[in-house]
């Protein structure tokens, strides 16, 4: 398999001399180099792609029967769920589908910390990767307050009175958003125009992201550099094949969502029509976002909460500079391994934390789980760097493999 | 010679790959189809619409001559009670003048109640009533004129009037659709 790719056809011939689109697909998704060694924690990327890619075609179709309207908007989604022919089944898609896309990419994202993907050369896929988190959020929770419903109307008012925590201009800020003294039909146009964009926006910073990656490759589980060509096999059928398989096993859990208990993730006050008059006894977000929640509720300050739920996600972007090691994987570093699944155990507890009301003990651990997310970042990622002696890294790829082939073969002789 | 051996020579082989290449394939296909069916699906008229596929129409305050125009499906439908001359008219025409032959008798249920779509069979638009030179229809946007039953006579219209499936109730009362 050689990179310089020459198409064949005449066809072919013609139109890539002229836009060398075969050659750029054939180079990225085809003959790719890809490290042999990737386990199915990689798979998330093609996984991701394909979330987004579902969100944005069953969202132009919702939208299609969809009527962002404060007086009509709620009737419009009943209406796609009886009357739309599988309207039912589109919304749940595009519901589910949200959840789906969150589970991955924190999935995605573990994979990352775990195997030291964001270290040099990789920092800006990192960062790349933040923003688009960060849109998914947006996008997440505009596409939660079009249906109406109480827990849309409830969600939206709280989310946007955080602005109303800025000193001095708060309330101009929050007016501004609104478009009115509350939130009302005009927020409604506003996030649908909004959350109708965005994914396109995230599409755009996704190719920028897979740009990113393929200047310098894959990062892999043993987290040395690979050599081409004697470490690295083509994506195409490789990782092809590993990623579809993934993928059907990924889209088994969603198809289970959808079709057995498609309202399992969402909260039943969603069906009732939103009452500016009227709050539900208890307003949760979407459980992807209750870490954050949780961290918002720890801090006793209005604009406390608001700084440490906005750092909790900025500090993501600066853990290339605050990871002082220089060894990426994770399956070297013994004692940073352990502050690792601290943090993954810290982070689920902050999920949990966030779905109790925010007294007695659940407020205290909500502290003290906070206080531990922000601690691993700014104090144990920088500091394990200096402290941890990290074991002997393999000469290459192959090594480990190779090593526990013999010692396989050596109990097999003593055997 | 052995048959056999024929069989098992490499190019006539059945392998199990084949077999696992065309199931796989099979399944994509009838996956694909099945994901792909809902998302054309959804864009047919929804339940909502078909619910309101049939209209009923009272016939009582039409006098002779007289014309209504009733929406149903979305689109208007001409009920007129036409006048002795009109019917006499409406029969007495040669098939062989007609572009679209129909008799006048296929065209109704009773000779006094025509009851058709009142869309122009060129371009959709609404042809205006007591007009053009058959004294029936006229369609203003390219000309085409009908008669007394709805036929089209002259004009870039290719084909007569709609009628729509319809059944009386009563002696008065129409159910359309």
């Amino acid at each position: 398999m050689s990179d310089d790719y020459e198409p064949q056809s005449t066809v072919a011939k013609w139109i890539d001399k002229r836009l060398p689109i075969i050659t750029l697909f054939s180079g990225h998704l085809m003959q790719f180099p890809t490290p042999k060694n990737l386990n199915y924690w990689w798979t998330f990327g093609g996984i991701l792609t394909f979330c987004l890619i579902t969100q944005i075609i069953t969202g132009l179709v919702l939208a299609m029967h969809y009527i962002a309207d404060a007086n009509l908007a709620f009737a419009s989604v009943e209406h796609i769920m009886r009357d739309v022919n599988y309207g039912w089944l589109l919304r749940y898609i595009h519901a589910n589908g949200a959840s789906m896309f969150f589970i991955a990419v924190y999935l995605h994202m573990a994979r990352s910390l775990f195997y030291g993907s964001y270290k040099e050369p990789r920092e800006l896929i990192w960062i790349i990767g933040v923003f688009i988190f960060l849109l998914m959020i947006a996008t997440a929770f505009m596409g939660y307050v079009l249906p109406w419903g109480q827990m849309s109307f409830w969600g939206a008012t709280v989310i946007t009175n955080l602005f109303s925590a800025i000193p001095f201009f708060g309330e101009a800020i929050t007016n501004w958003l609104w478009g009115d003294y509350s939130v009302s039909g005009a927020l409604l146009t506003r996030f649908f125009t909004l959350h109708y964009l965005m994914p396109f926006l995230i599409f755009g910073l996704v190719i920028l992201h897979i740009w990113a990656l393929h200047v310098p490759g894959n990062n892999n589980p043993e987290g040395i550099d690979v050599v081409k060509g004697q470490d690295t096999v083509p994506f195409h059928p490789h990782y092809v094949v590993k990623d579809v398989l993934a993928l059907v096993v990924f889209m088994i859990v969603f198809a289970g969502f959808v079709f057995f208990s498609p309202n399992i993730l969402g909260h039943s006050d969603n069906y009732i029509q939103a009452n500016p008059l009227q709050t539900p006894e208890h307003i949760v977000p979407e459980w992807y976002f209750l870490p954050f929640y949780a961290i918002l509720r720890a801090i006793p300050d209005k604009l406390g909460g608001v700084i440490a739920m906005v750092s909790a996600i900025a500090i993501l972007a600066f853990i290339p500079w605050l990871d002082s090691s220089k060894v990426r994987s994770c399956k070297y570093r013994p004692l940073y391994r352990q502050f690792y699944w601290l943090l993954i155990a810290d982070f689920i507890l902050l999920g949990y934390l966030g779905s109790q009301s925010a007294t007695g003990i659940y407020l205290i651990l909500g502290r003290l789980a906070t206080l531990y997310y922000f601690l691993h970042f700014i104090l144990v990622m920088p500091l394990i760097g200096f402290i941890e002696k990290p074991k002997p890294l393999p000469k290459s790829i192959s090594e480990p493999v190779l090593s526990k082939e013999e010692q396989l073969a050596k109990s097999g002789q003593t055997a | 010679m052995d048959t056999k051996k024929d069989i098992d020579t490499a190019e006539t082989k059945v392998t199990r790959r084949d077999f696992l290449y065309l199931t796989t394939g099979s399944f994509t296909v009838v996956g694909a189809g099945a994901l792909v069916w809902p998302f054309i699906a959804q864009m047919n008229p929804d339940a909502s619409v078909k619910a309101l596929a049939s209209t009923e129409v009272d016939l009582s305050p039409i006098m002779p001559g007289q014309s209504i125009t009733i929406l149903w499906r979305g689109k208007p439908v001409f009920v007129r009670r036409r006048t002795e001359e009109e019917i006499a008219e409406a029969q007495a025409v040669e098939q062989t003048d007609l572009p679209d032959p129909e008799t006048d008798e296929t065209r109704v249920q009773k000779p006094e109640w025509l009851v058709m779509v009142g869309v122009c069979t060129h371009l959709g638009c609404i042809p205006l009533g007591n007009k053009g030179e058959y004294n029936g229809w006229f369609c203003p946007c390219h000309g085409s004129h009908y008669d007394t039953s709805g036929r089209i006579r002259k004009g870039p219209a290719p084909k007569n009037l709609e009628i729509p499936s319809y059944v009386f109730l009563d002696d008065n009362t129409i159910k359309i659709g």
